[in-house]
């Protein structure tokens, strides 16, 4: 019997063998990989959060060298009440260390803030504390991310760190270089909302802004967007903390 | 567009004979898909800043030009014709992510320099034009060597923009495994009081296009015929 290979039986035949067996093959390649990649986005998440308080290290060092600084990961609510906390080696299967906390995921999720938990990790850097918060937001193309570490009094900007999934190579895509989040140091947050600002090209920067990326407005507004947005969720937990240490 | 059928060939040929030869050659040269047909340059220009991601993106390439002519020439009787786009489709991108998953995994720094390159294999013009102007029509062994010639096409373009703008524009070289290998010594720089300076154009984006302007230049002297009026 001849196929006539033209028809619609044999077309529509022809297309649904062929998605299964595509499906199937990339299904299982990314299976496979997972945990592979998952180790790789840890190990990733180290270099970040240390290099946010200004040490460089690499991906094979991340292990050893995330728990000499970062002293404590915290869970914290909206409110400012701690939820869980980890100290020493991070243990990639305990649901309960905050460091396993996916904040790109809760963004994404859009729940309200009283229904999540948000990482802290405090690290010791010069000896004193040094207090990272992950920030996470919506550039031009896609998310974007970093880790913004206060210092000890909790409203001057340590250092940061960003990166990016896919914004545009050559502009917003440099907020994940050195020479954009090194302006954040040493800069401090407002009293209230916003509690800091990226400006667009041309205008008087302060103490508490800084200066966004030519032709990547819509990130740079991104990443003040998240900041804002972060710092206005951690406040009530520095409060209590400057509270507690006055008293 | 040369469409070649061999199946209208009476006797079977050797897999080098001289016809197949060329389909290895001439890319490389005189019909090579950079300087001649002009295809696949966003990511010529765009990822040729170290010579390490060049390596790494010109094996994704061959990769899947090799997987996906083999596939779309041992089911050329069987696809559709008139879904026959998408099918090639279907085949290239279910290959690139596969190409970005294994990156991933295993070349994670890499994979996060080259971003949305790696997807963007995708719409490499290069490869769907040797899907449907040679794969679709040709047996499995001459389309292979079509992918290989013609991946090797892309790949020495690469390798040489990279090259060229990865010793003058950071003075180093880089390889996949190794890092990036500064020959220069520190103090031969004017910020430590000497003569050199790195040329920070050629790691900017226009730096390629004139790269390959110039490697265009070159081919084209050395053998005029071709030049287009």
């Amino acid at each position: 019997m001849a196929i006539n290979k033209n028809g619609t039986g044999y077309t529509f035949l022809f297309s649904i063998v062929m998605v299964v067996l595509v499906g199937t093959a990339l299904a299982y390649t990314s299976l496979s990989l997972k945990p592979l990649q998952k180790k790789n986005a840890a190990d990733k998440k180290m270099v970040d959060i240390l290099g946010a308080i200004g040490v460089t290290t690499t991906r094979e060092n991340a292990e050893t060298d995330f728990p000499l600084y970062a002293k404590e990961r915290l869970s914290i609510d909206s409110e400012g009440n701690v939820l869980n906390s980890a100290t020493g080696k991070v243990d990639h299967s305990d649901s309960s260390d905050p460091f396993n906390l996916d904040v790109k995921k809760d963004y994404r999720s859009k729940k309200p803030a009283s229904e999540l938990s948000f990482p802290l990790y405090i690290c010791e850097k010069d000896e004193k504390n040094v207090y990272v918060i992950p920030v996470v937001g919506s550039g031009l193309w896609g998310p974007i991310w970093g880790f913004v570490a206060l210092d000890s009094d909790m409203s001057t900007i340590y250092g940061a760190k960003f990166d990016h999934k896919q914004e545009t190579p050559g502009l917003g895509a440099e907020i994940k270089d050195n020479f954009f989040s090194d302006k954040f140091k040493g800069q401090k947050l407002r009293e209230a909302s916003p509690y800091f600002t990226i400006i667009k090209g041309g205008r008087e920067t302060d103490i508490h802004s800084v200066d966004g990326i030519t032709g990547g407005t819509i990130t740079s507004v991104g990443v003040g967007e998240m900041i804002d947005r972060t710092i206005y969720i951690y406040k009530p937990y520095f409060e209590s903390v400057t509270n507690s240490s006055e008293q | 567009m040369s469409t070649e059928n061999s199946s209208i060939t009476p006797k079977r040929e050797s897999l080098f004979s001289k016809k197949n030869r060329k389909l290895l050659y001439d890319p490389l040269g005189d019909s090579n898909p950079i300087t001649i047909q002009v295809l696949g340059i966003c990511s010529a220009l765009a990822i040729t800043v170290q010579l390490q991601q060049a390596v790494i993106m010109s094996l994704s390439v061959l990769f899947v030009m090799i997987s996906a002519n083999l596939l779309v020439s041992l089911l050329r009787n069987l696809i559709p014709d008139r879904i026959r786009i998408i099918v090639q489709l279907v085949i290239i991108a279910a290959l690139v992510i596969i190409v970005d998953e294994v990156l991933k995994a295993y070349q994670p720094d890499i994979s996060e320099k080259l971003s949305v390159f790696v997807g963007l294999i995708i719409t490499n013009c290069i490869i769907m034009g040797r899907l449907e102007a040679f794969a679709l029509a040709n047996k499995p062994a001459p389309s292979v060597l079509d992918a290989i010639g013609n991946g090797m096409g892309y790949a020495w373009v690469l390798l040489v923009v990279s090259f060229v703008r990865e010793i003058f524009g950071s003075g180093a070289i880089s390889l996949p495994g190794m890092g990036q290998v500064k020959f220069l010594p520190q103090d031969w720089f004017i910020s430590s009081g000497g003569l050199y300076e790195n040329n920070n154009l050629m790691i900017l984006p226009p730096m390629a296009l004139v790269v390959v302007g110039v490697i265009i230049w070159i081919q084209r002297s050395r053998n005029e015929a071709l030049i287009e009026d």
